[in-house]
């Protein structure tokens, strides 16, 4: 029971906030501006590495410079709209989806060339399980990873729910003829959703980077299960992709749990397909999501 | 003194197709005016022309005196225009008091007074104000729609088919709404399939066909008028008969 608990519940939640964060990103913007944001993974880790510089040069802790590193990727990303996203406003989805492929890969390249591809660490040194919550293992950074989550989720909800540009941009992402109608300026809500967006994955790949190593293929490799947690949720929906989020990490860690006998159900090479299972799978019984997003 | 708002020989269409020919319309300050016209006479167009919606090739609009033809919808809004689409016309998933709030989003001003004023309008949305817009009933929908649009207090209120697929019941609810907020100050243009009853609110009405004017003059005189009888409100004809509540609006 504890080994369930602290080798794959544990780890599936800690994993689960992860994607979660990154999926409300991939949410919003297809809500909001109406495209598949292939680009969004590899904004998380430009995030990450702009983190990295920062500990290198300050030598403090990654989560107290994270939040710089959120503005300084938040404002690429606006200039990045604006050259390469703002031209096509009006054209076909596709080609908005083709322009953020091409990104995607842009700014990987800018990466590798900028930090090298070697791995890197934003903390050196063994972490180990907090004493005083054995026999159940959390090691400090999973407390700081889900403590962090719930507040930052916590400042989504607000935003959306208490601000004035927050109900704006539910509103555009609910209907957004009716929104340009209202009087709505959707370049401000467009502006809001990628400063969200961004800077929730760029808190995403940071807790990824704690809790394993910084590489520049990170955020490509979660662009998968977060586009699978956002479809789970209802695409469109913040607060689904949270739940989907959540569903997707603890799904994966716990397929390898040896639910029958004591080998595992599914070996942990395959834990990565366990995400695209449920994306194919949802989109093929239940293309709305769990929580009636809108359908592709 | 000038028209609320003046179409002047406006011509418009999607990209190459031009559906209005030439509509003349102008409605004055504090009045009820109605398009009615069979489907695909242009009605709608109409209203999305004066919006900014649609591309306008020729003539001019005016709003108060002021020329607005093809300006965005956004400064449309700012100038005192408000639309309520006919379909999709509320925010599903935000609550009632937001979708308000969203209603007066071009003002810096606090929107609590003004939604207040608003539940004095439409009473039973006060009790639905935090639930979601998309679960109330059709009419109430259209209450939200209605109260979301007089937010700013509109120089012109443009209503596309207010009754549409509302029971009976809403629909006179509605059309007695539309009087009462005309009776507060509101000027009033709308698109209506329920000619009659919309006609008998109305103080002048025009009827469009293919694009053109076809008739136009006062509520009763369109009302008692037989080749509009004839084309809109049944056989039957004339104000005179009883009001079927349908309006030749097919079920």
């Amino acid at each position: 029971m504890m080994a369930f608990l602290n080798f794959y519940l544990i780890p599936g939640v800690v994993l689960g906030c992860i994607y979660a964060l990154g999926a409300i990103g991939i949410s919003l913007t297809f809500g909001i501006l109406r495209f598949s944001n292939f680009a969004h993974g590899d904004t998380m880790t430009l995030g990450v590495y702009i983190t990295l510089s920062l500990v290198q040069f300050s030598g403090l802790h990654p989560l107290l410079v994270a939040p710089l590193a959120m503005v300084l990727t938040t404002g690429i990303v606006l200039g990045l709209d604006r050259t390469f996203y703002k031209p096509f406003r009006t054209s076909p989805a596709i080609m908005l989806v083709i322009a953020s492929f091409g990104l995607m890969l842009m700014i990987r390249s800018v990466i590798q060339f900028f930090w090298g591809v070697q791995l890197q660490a934003l903390q050196t040194g063994i972490q180990m399980p907090l004493e005083a919550l054995l026999p159940v293992r959390f090691s400090e950074n999973h407390l700081l990873i889900i403590g962090a989550t719930v507040l930052l989720m916590m400042a989504v909800h607000l935003v959306l729910t208490r601000t004035k540009i927050g109900k704006a941009m539910r509103a555009t992402s609910d209907n957004p003829e009716l929104a340009a109608l209202t009087g709505i300026d959707t370049e401000v809500v467009i502006r809001a959703t990628w400063a969200m967006g961004a800077s929730l994955a760029v808190a995403a790949g940071v807790f990824l980077g704690l809790d394993t190593h910084v590489e520049t293929m990170m955020g490509f490799k979660l662009l998968l299960p977060m586009f699978a947690a956002a479809i789970l949720g209802g695409i469109g929906k913040p607060y689904g992709a949270v739940a989907g989020g959540l569903v997707i990490g603890i799904a994966e860690e716990l397929s390898a749990y040896p639910w029958i006998g004591t080998t595992p159900l599914l070996s942990p090479g395959y834990k990565g397909g366990v995400a695209f299972a449920i994306m194919v799978a949802m989109l093929i019984w239940k293309p709305q999501g769990l929580f009636r997003g809108r359908q592709f | 003194m000038s028209a609320m708002l003046e179409l002047d020989a406006i011509s418009a269409g999607y990209g190459e197709t031009e559906i209005l020919h030439g509509i003349d319309l102008h409605v004055e300050r504090g009045e009820i005016v109605v398009i009615i016209g069979p489907n695909g006479a242009g009605k709608t167009t109409a209203m999305k022309a004066i919006f900014g919606l649609l591309n306008i090739t020729a003539g001019a609009i005016r709003l108060a005196g002021e020329e607005i033809t093809n300006t965005p919808p956004q400064q449309v809004v700012t100038r005192g225009v408000a639309f309520v689409p006919q379909s999709a016309n509320v925010f599903v998933s935000l609550t009632v008091e937001e979708n308000l709030e969203m209603g007066a989003y071009v003002s810096r001003d606090d929107p609590a007074p003004r939604i207040e004023e608003i539940f004095e309008l439409f009473p039973p949305l006060r009790e639905k104000r935090r639930q979601a817009a998309g679960l109330l009933s059709g009419g109430q929908r259209q209450m939200v729609a209605m109260g979301k649009a007089l937010m700013l207090h509109p120089k012109i209120l443009l209503l596309d088919e207010p009754t549409a697929g509302l029971s009976p019941k809403y629909r006179s609810e509605i059309f007695r709404i539309v009087q009462d907020i005309n009776a507060a100050g509101a000027t009033i243009l709308m698109v209506e399939q329920n000619a009659k009853q919309a006609l008998m609110v109305a103080h002048r009405g025009y009827v469009l066909v293919d694009g053109e004017n076809r008739h136009s003059g006062t509520g009763r005189a369109l009302l008692d008028d037989d080749e509009v009888a004839r084309m809109f409100l049944g056989a039957s004809g004339g104000a005179s008969g009883k009001n079927d509540g349908n309006g030749g609006r097919p079920a």
